[in-house]
């Protein structure tokens, strides 16, 4: 059975993953549009940043983040200075990683479904004398809505799939850091294997549930690799 | 060159081939994370001595019984504990009556801050610090080992909330190192370098404060026919790889 133990890594994974996803929707948003828009040189540079986290191994952004966000790093400095202290370690840390690393994930569906509107339905929206703003919330939104939906839907899973940088930067403690995939991982490690089936056993039913709604209840495209 | 002196050729240096292995056979060997630098000099000089190889691979002990109990490819285990080869020996993995002690491991509480831990740890009652690193005490002996010390000094429900875990020593030594802990409990063998530490400062813990850390290796039946591992075996008991063993802070198999 999960012990209490279990039940709080799954709780905290379920925060970290929900508090990313909000953020990530909240600044990859705004970048999408821009990238989807744009003529601008940087367009290339920026979606090169944004997609490395699809590329790279988690260990590698890991060890980075580790360096980075540590005392001596360059992010760590700058956070201490701030008075926040360090990130390693801390839920704050984690939440901050999660967004790094899942952003290709929000980002890319986002793009995409924006690109796909086109100029007419903002054209007409204009002759209609709607603000920018206003057309962005009554016209692109309900329009891309797919996209958003897999927006979240692969943020926020791929954040609960996380493992590999919460392993460098975590620091594995109770309540903060301790996610349900190095819980699971922890307890392979341990030998406790009825308790890692247990969780294991719940994370692939979840990640099944969550699929198999996205492809017939709500009849989304089957969502491949973003980048394709 | 005729048919028949071509595949007289070809089964010529087939029997070679086949008879540079049996002379020369590569071993592969899983190795707790604490034991890492000290095993690659002794592979090294054991390659020299025999003629033979070693691969080793790197990593936690839980996780390498894990991985044995499940098929895994390794012919040896140098394990952090004595847990592990015995589990495995239990469950009939291993030759029998090949397990032994091949090390006896030594914790230190150390800092990547030279002159920050003073020689008798008294940091840990007095120092300001926000991190506390230490491995995993369910997976890692010397996690394990962390523990018993900080109860011995009543210091274990104070400093708990402080705690950092890494999954193994290697990974625990890298939080410390990256100054993200100022201190942490770490093997020995990482810190120190022709018997002293060299870098940062360190308090090397009395081996009376904690249970012995003795560490245990095990020949799998996979290896059974392999004459390199053995032959690596042997080695690991032999002067050479003792003097390589105490060199890093170990003290010797009693």
């Amino acid at each position: 059975m999960l012990t209490s133990a279990d039940l709080d890594t799954l709780f905290l994974t379920f925060k970290v993953a929900s508090l990313a996803t909000f953020l990530m929707l909240l600044l990859g948003t705004p970048l999408a549009w821009w990238l989807a828009r744009t003529n601008s040189g940087w367009k290339g540079l920026i979606n090169a940043v944004v997609s490395l986290p699809l590329v790279l191994p988690p260990t590698v952004l890991g060890f980075y983040l580790l360096v980075l966000m540590g005392p001596t790093g360059a992010i760590g400095e700058l956070t201490s200075w701030l008075g926040l202290g360090t990130l390693p370690f801390t839920f704050a840390g984690l939440v901050v990683a999660s967004v790094l690393y899942s952003m290709p994930f929000v980002v890319q569906p986002l793009q995409a479904a924006f690109t796909s509107i086109g100029e007419q339905p903002l054209e007409a929206a204009a002759t209609l004398r709607a603000s920018p703003l206003d057309t962005f919330f009554s016209v692109v939104i309900p329009l891309a809505k797919p996209g958003f939906l897999t927006a979240t839907i692969l943020g926020f899973t791929h954040t609960v799939g996380e493992f590999g940088v919460v392993l460098m930067i975590g620091g594995n403690i109770p309540n903060k850091t301790r996610v349900v995939s190095v819980q699971i991982y922890n307890h392979v490690e341990a030998l406790e294997y009825s308790e890692a089936h247990w969780l294991a056993g719940c994370l692939l039913a979840f990640s099944f549930a969550v699929l198999l709604t996205l492809y017939t209840v709500l009849k989304t495209q089957p969502v491949t690799h973003p980048l394709k | 060159m005729s048919l028949n002196a071509c595949s007289r050729a070809v089964i010529l240096s087939m029997l070679l081939l086949f008879s540079q292995t049996t002379w020369a056979a590569t071993v592969l060997v899983a190795v707790a994370a604490n034991f890492s630098k000290p095993m690659t000099e002794i592979a090294a000089e054991f390659e020299k001595a025999t003629g033979h190889s070693a691969h080793l691979s790197f990593g936690s002990s839980g996780k390498f019984v894990s991985q044995l109990g499940n098929g895994g490819p390794f012919e040896i285990l140098l394990s952090a504990d004595e847990k592990g080869p015995q589990k495995l020996e239990q469950d009939g993995f291993t030759v029998p009556n090949s397990r032994f002690v091949y090390a006896q491991g030594r914790l230190v509480l150390w800092s990547a801050k030279p002159g920050y831990i003073d020689d008798q740890g008294k940091i840990l009652t007095t120092g300001n610090f926000k991190h506390l690193a230490l491995a995993d005490p369910k997976l890692a002996p010397y996690g394990a080992a962390a523990v018993e010390v900080l109860k011995k000094q009543g210091l274990f429900e104070k400093l708990q909330p402080l705690f950092v875990q890494g999954e193994n020593i290697a990974q625990t030594y890298q939080f410390i190192n990256t100054a993200n802990a100022e201190l942490g409990f770490v093997a020995l063998s990482q810190v120190i370098e022709n018997g002293k530490i060299t870098n940062g400062s360190g308090w090397i813990i009395p081996d009376n404060d904690h249970t012995p850390i003795r560490q245990g290796a095990v020949l799998m039946k996979k290896g059974a026919e392999n004459p390199a591992a053995p032959a690596l075996l042997n080695y690991l008991k032999s002067a050479p790889a003792l003097a390589i063993i105490k060199k890093y802070g170990y003290d010797l198999p009693q």
